[in-house]
């Protein structure tokens, strides 16, 4: 039997841009990138809901896509940039997004909401960037399969549930996650 | 927590007159978009280590070995706490919460050890290396409808009578015109809040322990903690500022936050602790799974002569509890011969408990199942039986109702969903391969309330604070109660800070059995009332501490009713049926409540959505089968039990009817959390009735069970090439 204490935990050096400032992190190889942020860092916004890529409460930015951040070793990150919904409001102003999801009431215990708004910013910029979904029609993937060719038209509530379905919220407060995003996007 | 007093200045315009019936806009909805709000585990004391919990992994029997030394020669492990050391903990009336005690293993999952470690990931791995050897006995977790070790308890939760008869139900079912005897099941659900039951525990030089913990009352976790550890009550502070859902998982303590607590005191370290999400279904809890007969005898003008409910259910061995399914048909529908009934086994199975609505959501999809059965039977349109069969007093108590307007929502929903003109015939609706239905279900749910305490301050810049231990889980309700307050005292909503969530404040019961608003509102309208009234009696200037009241409802909270007091709603549902792949999806669904007051038209709506939300998923896609060989749940973790997603909430709508009940609170509100969810099962199911022909009677209504019922569709694709 081994001596208690004996054996290493390995470690690596981590170089992270969270929220716009370059950090630099000794991590244990094992540690997620979400476990990262929640115990190393104290940015609790992205939220353990399951810690098995199930249910999109860990949604954070890596570079500009959404990504389950529980399913992300944070080693294999280095060098990356990451956005918290910490990082989404300018000051005190607001995201348009989380400005949306408080007047529309998009949230009930709160606790998938980072993740949904996270999920929200970054599904705003795929469908900009003319991403098609399962929701979108196929007239409109055969007039536009070029990448970068903007939003499918419309960009419908369809869309956004069919685009949003990956960020699980047992409250039930989709349909007023889904006005809030058709909101955000709209302005 | 004391929210910012800025907050709700956005709505209604100044000088509005009523603080009460506006859609202010939830408090805490800023910190919850940035993520400022912090939960259970997102607070790390200095020194703070992890534990992780270790499940049996065997149905039933004894824990015979647990390999320690190994794990503790692990890197990082600080200790494996299990039944030969950890902490003796002292009475409490819940025998679920007697953790690592003792060697038996009552059901798979039930935790035999728990690791701590300086950081996550080492409690983790120590806890996956733990090995554990076992003394395995025969198990028994199946539910039958004739297991024969079924009993009859004394009584279901909510202190209801197992048993009640009126009438001879027998004989009035032989004699009537028409009957439907139908039996239904639904599976154990689960309630998977989206925040895993966490705790961050610590134990300070003077015998004190502070815990954050993941719950719907706080207050109950101190005391039950002090009785465990066998401390005084004022020696445990209980902190629950924001809590991600519940849905009475986290009504009670749970395992997590007596763990977290030992580990704290073993190791003399701030202890974090948060379940892993695939572990609690076998320790927070779930919706035992029913097998409900439901007999309706009517004559042919479809009022109904005689009612059965019949309820078989199961529970554990360590505490007995029983879904009360058949309690709803005590108030629904006329009913001159009655018999409702819960019989109970104990199975090697986890501890089942409250998931939203217990009883009213289960039974509720049985009876208003077995009602769309009668208007089948008998002809008439179910809105139209529902309405013939309106008691002028509640059937089983003979007590006359505070208020009922089940009528009115029927018909108001019937209006704004479109229902008249509605093919009667089932199974005809055909666009291309979809085959459409309709359907509607009643909803209700019973007015609760329970004594509280809360104080209310006035300071002398004209602002005011109100102090009351009310837990917020989602329901808005510290934006609730500041409008109350803002009513009593005269002023805005936002001159009134309000203080929650923290066993430190006065006294106040658990935000469950959708009694919170009830329960605090009532102490906080007391409160300030006599704070209005001290506030009239003061001339000049108000003195340096500013005034306070402080009030009980002990009296008129605790005082029993002359009145039955229910909520009521009705649900309409739109579906369609893919008849090549099986797939139901509900396209429109509609709720009409009455509920009494509407205090916040604003989160009210939200609640009334995420609980129909709920419904869709009980209906179409939660499930959780018990292994019979293995003895455990098969869907654990959020991959394998389905809750509704974005894509499965489609258009969904929930309107109040303006109901005026003088017999319920100084506010006139009836509780809103629960009743979203009661019906909705069954008007989702109606519907699938109505679109396909078949009455499918056992949910959830997945493709497998819906296929063999729509292969002969005329365009059905051929789902498979026979090599025949
Ligand atoms: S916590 Fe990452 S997907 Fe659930
Ligand atoms: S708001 Fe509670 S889970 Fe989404």
């Amino acid at each position: 039997m081994p001596e208690r204490g004996a054996p290493e935990i390995p470690v690596s050096l981590v170089s992270l841009r969270v929220n716009g400032t370059w950090l630099s992190l000794r991590l244990d190889n094992r540690t997620t990138l979400l476990d990262a942020l929640r115990e190393h860092l104290d940015l609790v916004g992205a939220k353990k809901g399951c810690d098995h890529g199930q249910c999109g409460a860990c949604t954070v930015l890596v570079g500009g896509r959404r990504a389950n951040s529980c399913l992300l070793l944070a080693v294999a990150c280095d060098g990356s940039d990451v956005t918290t919904v910490e990082g989404l409001a300018e000051g005190e102003r607001l995201h348009p997004v989380q400005e949306a999801f408080v007047a529309h009431d998009a949230l009930q215990c709160g606790y998938c909401t980072p993740g949904q708004i996270c999920s929200a910013v970054g599904m705003l910029a795929e469908a900009a960037e003319g991403h098609p979904s399962y929701a979108t029609a196929p007239d409109r993937l055969a007039a536009d399969s070029s990448p970068g060719q903007g939003a499918p038209e419309p960009f419908d509530a369809l869309e956004i549930r069919e685009r949003m379905s990956g960020n699980l919220c047992r409250c039930g407060a989709y349909p007023n996650i889904v006005d809030a995003i058709a909101e955000a996007a709209r302005s | 927590m004391t929210d910012a007093l800025s907050q709700d200045t956005a709505l209604p315009s100044p000088g509005a007159p009523l603080a009460l019936d506006s859609a202010f806009p939830r408090r805490e909805a800023r910190e919850k978009v940035t993520g400022a709000a912090r939960y259970a585990a997102e607070h790390t004391p200095p020194d703070c280590a992890y534990a992780w919990p270790v499940p049996a992994t065997v149905a039933r029997g004894r824990v015979t070995a647990l390999h320690t030394a190994d794990v503790l020669a692990l890197p990082g492990v600080l200790a494996v706490l299990t039944h030969t050391d950890a902490p003796r903990l002292g009475p409490s009336d819940d025998p679920t919460l007697a953790l690592l005690q003792d060697d038996r293993v009552p059901h798979r999952g039930w935790y035999v050890a728990l690791a701590v470690a300086d950081s996550l990931e080492s409690a983790r791995a120590a806890a996956d290396a733990l090995r554990v050897e076992y003394d395995t006995d025969e198990h028994d977790v199946r539910l039958t409808a004739d297991h024969p070790r079924l009993y009859t308890p004394e009584e279901a939760n909510g202190g209801h009578p197992a048993v009640r008869e009126r009438g001879d139900f027998d004989a009035a079912f032989a004699a009537a015109d028409v009957r439907v005897d139908a039996t239904y099941t639904m599976p154990a659900l689960h309630n998977h809040p989206m925040e895993p039951h966490a705790s961050t525990a610590w134990w300070t030089d003077d015998g004190r322990l502070t815990v954050y913990d993941s719950s719907q009352g706080s207050a109950t976790v101190r005391d039950t903690l002090a009785g465990l550890f066998n401390v005084p009550e004022d020696a445990v502070t209980v902190l629950s500022e924001h809590v991600g859902g519940g849905f009475g998982a986290k009504g009670t303590p749970r395992a997590q936050v007596v763990l977290a607590a030992m580990a704290a005191r073993h190791t003399g370290r701030p202890v974090k602790l948060a379940l892993p999400r695939h572990q609690l279904a076998a320790v927070v809890g779930h919706r035992a799974p029913t097998v409900q007969r439901v007999r309706l005898g009517a004559s042919s003008d479809g009022v109904i002569t005689a009612l059965a409910h019949e309820v078989v259910t199961h529970t554990s061995t360590v505490r007995e509890f029983v879904e009360q399914a058949a309690v709803p048909a005590r108030t629904m529908y006329t009913s001159p011969n009655s018999r409702t009934t819960h019989r109970v086994v104990a199975l090697d199975v986890p501890t089942p408990s409250w998931m939203r609505a217990p009883g009213e959501a289960s039974g509720m999809y049985a009876l208003e199942s077995a009602m769309d059965e009668l208007a089948a039977a008998t002809g008439i349109d179910p809105v139209e039986l529902r309405l013939r069969n309106e008691p002028a007093a509640e059937p089983d108590s003979g007590r006359p109702f505070s208020s009922r307007h089940l009528a009115d929502c029927l018909r108001e929903g019937a209006r704004r969903f479109g229902w008249e003109g509605r093919e009667a015939r089932s199974g005809v609706r055909r666009a291309g391969d979809l085959l459409l239905g309709t359907g509607v279900a009643s909803a209700t749910y019973p007015v609760l309330v329970s004594p509280s305490t809360a104080t209310a301050h006035a300071d002398r810049d004209g602002s005011y604070t109100i102090l009351v231990n009310a837990t917020d889980i989602g329901t808005g309700a510290r934006t609730v109660l500041a409008q109350i307050a803002a009513e009593v005292l005269g002023t805005r909503p936002d001159t009134v800070r309000v203080d929650i969530g923290r066993s430190t404040l006065p006294t106040a019961p658990l935000a469950g059995g959708s009694s919170g608003t009830a329960s605090w509102g009532w102490a906080v309208h007391k409160a300030c009332t006599a704070l209005a009234g001290k506030l009239r009696a003061h001339s000049g200037e108000l003195p340096a501490e500013g005034l306070s009241a402080s009030a009980d409802t002990e009296e008129e909270a605790g005082r029993e009713s002359p009145y039955a007091r229910h909520a009521f709603g009705a649900h309409f549902a739109e579906v369609q049926v893919d008849t090549v792949t099986g797939e139901v999806r509900v396209r429109r669904l509609l709720g009409v409540y009455a509920a009494g007051r509407i205090l916040n038209p604003r989160t009210a709506r939200s609640q009334f959505i995420g609980g129909m939300t709920m419904g869709i998923g009980m209906a179409l896609t939660e499930s959780s089968t018990m292994d019979a060989g293995f003895g455990d749940f098969a869907e654990r973790d959020l991959a394998a039990y389905h809750v509704p997603s974005c894509a499965d909430a489609p258009a969904i709508e929930a309107y109040w009817v303006e109901e005026d009940d003088p017999h319920l609170n100084p506010m006139g509100s009836k509780g809103i959390g629960e009743i979203g969810i009661v019906g909705t099962a069954a008007a989702v199911a109606n519907a699938v009735h109505h679109a396909v022909g078949v009455r499918l009677r056992d949910l959830p209504l997945t493709p497998d069970r819906l296929l063999p019922h729509l292969a002969t569709a005329p365009h059905a694709f051929p789902l498979a090439v026979s090599g025949k």
